[in-house]
């Protein structure tokens, strides 16, 4: 018996089915992910430019609500809302008022009081900008930047967008998640996308003190050996191992993870001679890939970063979109009754 | 307990159907209650003349509820709900006896804090609160507590509440020490290291949300761990809130060797699994977690078949702030102890459990883990509950009188209401006039 039925689906998109908050790939179809990478790559085109701006969010002001550090995911979240016109405003919260015991609510509180229309979220616990998302002023988007172990849609769509630049499409596509699957954000929404948009494969390769429990309900395989991993892969995709997994007993040595799991060019010469490797970054040289492979001819690493902006300002013109669609569905509602 | 009216008076129940909490219903004709106890039954009350008379036709006339499992939050967390406004809140729900968790602050460690307690109980509650000791120091797990002063002070036996104990060594010290003094131990099985950060069932929902689970092996190797120093050192042991399948299979197989071991298990893990977590919902954290389908279904059969004694409510009322947050910030537990009866009622309607089992876990099954009895015949203590198992209602902020607001539903109506809570002859439900 399930107790209520406000699961994140239902709540991120509008009655017409369009985005109004991005918090999970959970529950977004095939079409409406496809359209997310359509408009990142109609964007695309926008980063060539040299002026590199479009109006669509112009007078709208986002705030990057960020209570875990990050560099690389914050600046391309701020780069994407500039492109598109809007006024932005960088919150290190981690560093602020929670660490002064101020609560979620209380912060959030204060914040709607500067009349922002969307905040982007990174927080370490799992389900935050889903709280946010119930609790702010209707109007308000809400984009999860990353939160705890649970999802980091604009990274896995963002992931998505250049393996489709590579491949043409997922069908047919066999894909390997390789690491620390376990903690791993991304890796629970890259295969989540990967199943809704059609991949025939998605496996993960990592030892059992890294995998979730009944990893396999989450669509994909499990492989301990990564020589028979890699075998027929199309796209590799490495995760970040965190240093404090030795500590956790998780792993013995960084050492032993890397002989076991990292990505050296014999292991990629056993996957299809076109297979691609990817990795969310920041990259560990020599814990979890090779130095010759992040920088070889099969890496797509880099391309990874610059589809981030173009995914960003996608789904955050989207959510403003179905937002202001709501607001004037209400309107006119009203208007009739 | 404080004497509001009735007492002294004498009152007729008539018609409904009547359950002793032991077997089959009968038909009840008439029932006297003079002087605080149930004076004549049948034939011979409906001769008596009476100072009020009350119909119970359609509803069902039940000894009172007794709650081995309640937080009345006093002393000390009075944002979080009082001895007067929970104990209302069990009489709402039908309770007549309710078990006081030693988790208070401070913690029921001391014969001092049993007697504040006690005193608070007798100047604002209309039920019985029978205080539960802490079993070790400030409950850390560490060192004894005075359990033969707690026990002379009115506790009616130890435990740890929700917490855990430091390791086995302390465990067996802690059983041997109450088993000296007779005292039953109360302890809800969580190994802590196994049990770690997490927070919610260590499954399938925990690993889409990407939740810090807790395995059931968590609850199992205590289980396990118990049982073997109950046998060990012949203390009377009670397991608290039970939440695997795995558990019930140990507890039965214990018993058929003849350790004394009784047990419970919440409501709402007799109705809820993992997939209440789905949308996020901080209502549902609770501890021990909710589990899966097949979980679920071997409680209720252990209920069923007489292996689970008992149904708790576990009741755990929070101020807002304590539950409104990312889950992992939230504190666990629910306000639901007005709700036990509508949701056993429920599962009663799915043809999940008979309503004589139901009724026999919340009332002689609880009572006889703490040594009680909790029957309808004439002598008998007139702790008394009568609800209509057909009239509907909706907990909600109009409706609820616990301080805690997160109740397991709030958003549908659930079926049966409680018409008349009697505690000792006197009504604690409906709420007395002042």
């Amino acid at each position: 018996m399930t107790a209520n039925d406000s699961s994140p689906h239902h709540l991120q998109l509008t009655r017409d089915g369009q985005l109004r908050h991005f918090l999970t790939l959970d529950g977004l179809d095939r079409a409406l992910l496809t359209d997310i990478l359509d408009t990142a790559d109609s964007f695309i085109e926008v980063g060539e430019r040299t002026i590199k701006k479009v109006p669509l969010l112009r007078g709208r002001t986002v705030v990057n609500l960020f209570f875990e550090s990050s560099t690389r995911t914050r600046s391309t979240f701020e780069l994407a809302a500039k492109r598109l016109s809007a006024d932005v405003l960088n919150l290190d919260i981690s560093t602020s008022a929670t660490s002064k015991g101020e609560s979620l609510s209380d912060t959030l509180l204060n914040l709607e009081a500067m009349a922002s229309d969307m905040f982007v979220v990174r927080h370490s616990q799992s389900g935050a900008p889903h709280f946010i998302a119930e609790s702010v002023t209707p109007g308000v988007a809400i984009i999860n930047a990353g939160d705890g172990r649970h999802a980091h849609p604009t990274q896995a769509m963002l992931d998505m967008l250049t393996i489709r630049q590579h491949k043409g499409q997922f069908e047919g596509l066999k894909v390997a998640i390789v690491g620390d699957v376990l903690h791993s954000r991304v890796a629970r929404s890259q295969i989540r996308a990967l199943n809704e948009l059609g991949a025939e494969e998605v496996r993960v390769i990592a030892p059992g003190t890294l995998l979730p429990k009944d990893v396999e309900s989450l669509g994909c395989t499990v492989e301990y050996d990564m020589a028979r991993g890699m075998k027929d892969l199309d796209v590799v995709i490495m995760l970040r191992l965190q240093k404090e997994r030795m500590e956790g007993a998780l792993l013995p040595s960084e050492r032993e993870f890397y002989r076991l799991y990292g990505l050296s060019q014999q292991k990629l010469a056993l996957a299809h001679p076109d297979c691609i490797v990817m990795h969310p970054g920041p990259i560990n040289r020599g814990v979890e890939i090779e130095s010759a492979v992040a920088d070889g001819p099969q890496s797509v690493i880099l391309n990874q970063v610059t589809n981030g902006i173009a995914i960003r300002m996608a789904v955050m013109s989207m959510a403003m979109g179905g937002q202001v669609a709501e607001r004037q569905q209400k309107l006119s509602e009203r208007g009739q009754a | 307990m404080s004497s509001v009216n009735t007492s002294g008076g004498s009152l007729k129940i008539t018609g409904g159907r009547l359950f002793d909490g032991q077997g089959a219903e009968v038909e009840n004709t008439a029932l006297l209650i003079r002087d605080g106890r149930i004076a004549t039954m049948g034939e011979a009350a409906i001769r008596e003349n009476a100072d009020e008379t009350i119909s119970a036709d359609n509803c069902v006339i039940t000894p009172g509820f007794v709650d081995l499992c309640c937080n009345l939050r006093e002393p000390g967390n009075g944002q979080k709900g009082n001895i007067a406004t929970e104990t209302l809140a069990a009489a709402h729900g039908g309770y007549t006896t309710v078990c006081a968790s030693p988790e208070t602050s401070p913690v029921n460690d001391s014969s001092a804090v049993t007697h504040l307690i006690r005193d608070g109980a007798a100047s604002r509650s209309q039920i019985r609160v029978l205080p539960i000791g802490a079993i070790t120091r400030g409950l850390e797990g560490d060192l004894l507590s005075d359990m033969a002063g707690l026990a002379s002070a009115g506790c009616v036996a130890v435990g740890n509440g929700s917490r855990g104990v430091r390791n086995a060594r302390i465990l067996r010290r802690c059983m041997a020490y109450a088993q000296t003094f007779g005292l039953t131990v109360m302890f809800s099985p969580e190994n802590q290291a196994l049990a770690a950060d997490g927070y919610a069932h260590d499954g399938l929902v925990t690993s889409r949300l990407g939740l810090l689970g807790i395995p059931e092996v968590a609850e199992t190797a205590a289980v396990m761990e118990m049982l073997l120093l109950a046998e060990e050192t012949g203390v009377r042991l009670h397991l608290s809130q039970l939440s695997c399948g795995r558990s019930v299979e140990m507890l039965a197989d214990a018993r058929s060797r003849g350790i004394a071991v009784t047990a419970d298990v919440a409501m709402h893990q007799l109705v809820f699994t993992e997939d209440a977590l789905a949308g996020f919902d901080s209502r549902f954290h609770v501890r021990p977690p909710l589990r899966g389908e097949s979980d679920r279904k071997a409680l209720i059969a252990g209920v069923r078949e007489g292996v689970i004694d008992a149904i708790v409510s576990q009741h755990q009322p929070h101020d807002t702030a304590a539950k409104q947050a990312p889950m992992a910030a939230t504190e666990p537990g629910l306000s639901s102890i007005e709700s036990v009866l509508s949701l056993g009622l429920e599962l009663v309607e799915m043809n999940e459990l008979a309503l004589p089992d139901l009724i026999r876990a919340l009332t002689s099954g609880p009572a006889s883990v703490l040594g009680r009895t909790a029957r309808l015949a004439e002598g008998e203590t007139a702790d008394i509950c009568l609800f209509d198992p057909d009239a509907f209602w909706t907990p909600g902020s109009k409706t609820l009188v616990s301080a805690g607001r997160h109740a397991p539903v709030t958003d549908r109506e659930l079926p049966g209401v409680i018409r008349l809570t009697l505690s000792e002859g006197r009504k604690a439900w409906p709420q007395p006039a002042i």
